[in-house]
């Protein structure tokens, strides 16, 4: 910061006392550098998007050729994580798998955050009767089992990816609503969006410029932290064979897979299973991250 | 004299909350001319900034105007429609808030919230909104305003935030613009220059400043009239150095006795004014002041007092005066 020289006028304050042009993205850019964790987590997110646009062109074997290799063999020169149960290059199918859990995770908020977005502020802003309707439909959708109505959907529509996607943001689109409307009632009290009423600004301006840009910060950390959720429920749904088709590979279906081997070959589980934990904790790591860097009260 | 720019006439501004109907504004009228600053002085809770949010009917559930006319240039806010007065705020009323922090939002840059205000009232091309911020922020004497223009609010300080608000409040050339106790947020010397850039641009710009504050001193500083408002009444009213010498109404002649002199001896206790503001469910029978007044009389306790000439251009609603509370051989008290 620079130093004030001897005598200054009020006017001239104003420069001196400048500080470097931040923006609240950039406060919080610097901060999540610092959290060792977080910026691990992006370094391994950003490795497995690589793999799963890799293996979009190429991937060691084909994904689907069996008796590649004698069945439960374990990891070889040829088959650096081993072959499954009928013979399938398991790490050809991580990488394949890696597309599905990321399409999953990603694409399901994308719904989650379409739905959970509008139906939160349109509660959050105007309140009253409306905000009775949609919290009282957000209670109910907290009441029903997600396992179940998720099992139900993908037993009614079908078995493929974008159902299972709807499936699963159907049982979470409430989390990002719930948010979204808390933080909206809370906005539309502060003071410089009443300023902004007063200088003759319309709604759906108050709504975009004012309140959404102050609630994105919170609606990220639920995104983020809403990925592994999605992940782990479809591989939780693929586990129970009702996630995609084979012989698509998902990270749950493979280690449903192997698991009546586990005992011989525990390399068939195992595989997906790492797989899928890290994926999980460096969701949740980046995610908590981001919460961190993202609140203004954190000034470090 | 000219025709007022505001009328505003038997205000009636209440609150149905759970515990009651609060009567927060309870009969308030006053005119505004053009060109002059108004001073609305009271403590907390009586009512004068409601009164101004009803001007630009910003009152929000649960509370609601009930009664009288806004009158802007002959027409009447209170039964305009959302879009007219939305069309009204900011161009032809604006209006400025306490906290500058907490009334610029914290993720857009200054230069473009008063491009926004600009934008509020009609399309503009980029390049002159942003030149007409720049022009702005220069007005309120915002240095290096061509770099500043980009700053985020954090980045402003207390003074440069409210010369801010001034700017997107000035963005239209409005013909009043209700300060909403603009210094009472900002350290002394600051509120000083805020004051004198309000006064400037009252002068050179023609606009017309209601000021709403609780501090005497801000009033002296650059109001020309001021109205005195008590428990959701407008107690005394008048030119401003009449108010000052001659004060008619106890509450105000007790809020000039409250303020600490620099020439008075250390030892003077100061005077406060007793007891609590009356709740404005239930206000006590009789004048409102009552429970709280030195000089009552027994007509006090029975009926209210309307608002009755005192002198020159000056009104108080009180029974009693100070002219003859003060007066040696003055009726007796209660």
């Amino acid at each position: 910061m620079a130093t004030a020289p001897g005598l200054v006028t009020p006017e001239a304050y104003g420069d001196t006392l400048a500080r470097e042009q931040t923006s609240l993205w950039g406060d919080a850019w610097r901060r999540l550098r610092r959290n060792r964790l977080a910026l691990v987590s992006t370094v391994f997110l950003v490795l497995l998007i690589l793999v799963a646009i890799v293996a979009q062109f190429w991937t060691p074997y084909s994904y689907f050729a069996e008796g590649l290799a004698p069945v439960y063999q374990g990891p070889t020169a040829q088959h650096l994580l081993g072959v499954d149960d009928l013979g399938r290059d398991i790490l050809s199918r991580i990488m394949l798998g890696a597309q599905v859990s990321l399409k999953v995770g990603i694409g399901t908020q994308v719904i989650v955050i379409a739905v959970g977005v509008v139906v939160g502020l349109i509660a959050g802003f105007y309140r009253g009767v409306i905000d009775t309707v949609i919290s009282t439909v957000i209670n109910i959708f907290y009441g029903i089992p997600d396992l179940l109505v998720a099992l139900i959907l993908v037993l009614l529509l079908g078995r493929s990816l974008a159902i299972i996607i709807f499936a699963i943001a159907f049982t979470q689109w409430m989390n990002m609503a719930r948010l979204v409307r808390g933080q909206t009632l809370a906005l539309r009290e502060r003071e410089f969006v009443e300023a902004a009423r007063a200088g003759g600004a319309k709604a759906n301006r108050i709504i975009f410029r004012h309140i959404l840009p102050n609630a994105l910060g919170p609606m990220i950390v639920q995104a983020t932290i809403g990925v592994p959720q999605a992940i782990l429920f479809e591989a939780f749904l693929s586990f129970l064979g009702l996630g995609v088709p084979p012989p698509t590979p998902s990270w749950g279906a493979m280690a449903a897979d192997g698991f009546h081997a586990i005992r011989i070959s525990p390399h068939i589980v195992l595989a997906p299973a790492i797989a899928l934990s890290l994926t999980l904790m460096a969701f949740n790591f980046l995610g908590d991250g981001l919460r961190d860097a993202l609140d203004p009260r954190q000034k470090r | 004299m000219t025709a007022p720019v505001l009328q505003v006439k038997d205000l009636k501004t209440q609150f149905f909350t759970d515990d009651g109907v609060v009567q927060a504004v309870d009969g308030v009228s006053f005119d505004l001319f053009p060109g002059e600053t108004l001073g609305i002085v009271g403590e907390s809770g009586c009512g004068k900034s409601v009164t101004a949010l009803s001007i630009l009917r910003l009152i929000q559930e649960p509370g609601r105007i009930v009664e009288g006319q806004i009158l802007f240039k002959g027409s009447d806010i209170v039964t305009m429609s959302g879009e007219e007065v939305r069309d009204i705020r900011g161009k032809d009323i604006a209006m400025i808030f306490q906290d500058p922090l907490s009334s610029l939002n914290p993720v857009l840059q200054v230069g473009y919230q008063i491009e926004e205000a600009i934008e509020a009232h009609g399309k503009v091309p980029g390049k002159e909104a942003i030149n007409r911020a720049i022009a702005l922020l220069k007005q309120v004497r915002i240095p290096s305003a061509e770099s500043r223009v980009h700053d985020y609010p954090h980045q402003f300080s207390g003074g440069m935030r409210q010369r801010a608000m001034i700017a997107m409040g000035l963005a239209n050339k409005p013909s009043i613009l209700i300060a909403d106790e603009p210094t009472t947020a900002l350290d002394v010397t600051v509120q000083a220059q805020i004051l004198e850039l309000l006064r400037d641009l009252n002068r050179d710009l023609k606009t017309s400043i209601i000021l709403i504050t609780h501090n005497m001193g801000v009033v002296a500083g650059i109001c020309t009239r001021v109205l005195v408002m008590y428990a959701g009444r407008i107690v005394e009213e008048g030119p401003v150095e009449r108010i000052f010498k001659n004060p008619q109404h106890p509450y105000t002649w007790s809020l000039l006795q409250s303020i600490p002199r620099l020439d008075s001896d250390r030892h003077d206790r100061l005077l406060s004014i007793e007891g609590l503001p009356p709740d404005l469910i239930k206000p006590p029978r009789g004048c409102r002041f009552n429970p709280r007044c030195k000089f009552k009389i027994e007509r006090c306790l029975r009926d209210d007092p309307p608002l009755m000439d005192v002198g020159p251009e000056q009104e108080a609603a009180c029974w009693v005066t100070m002219r003859r509370a003060l007066s040696p051989n003055g009726e007796p008290h209660v």
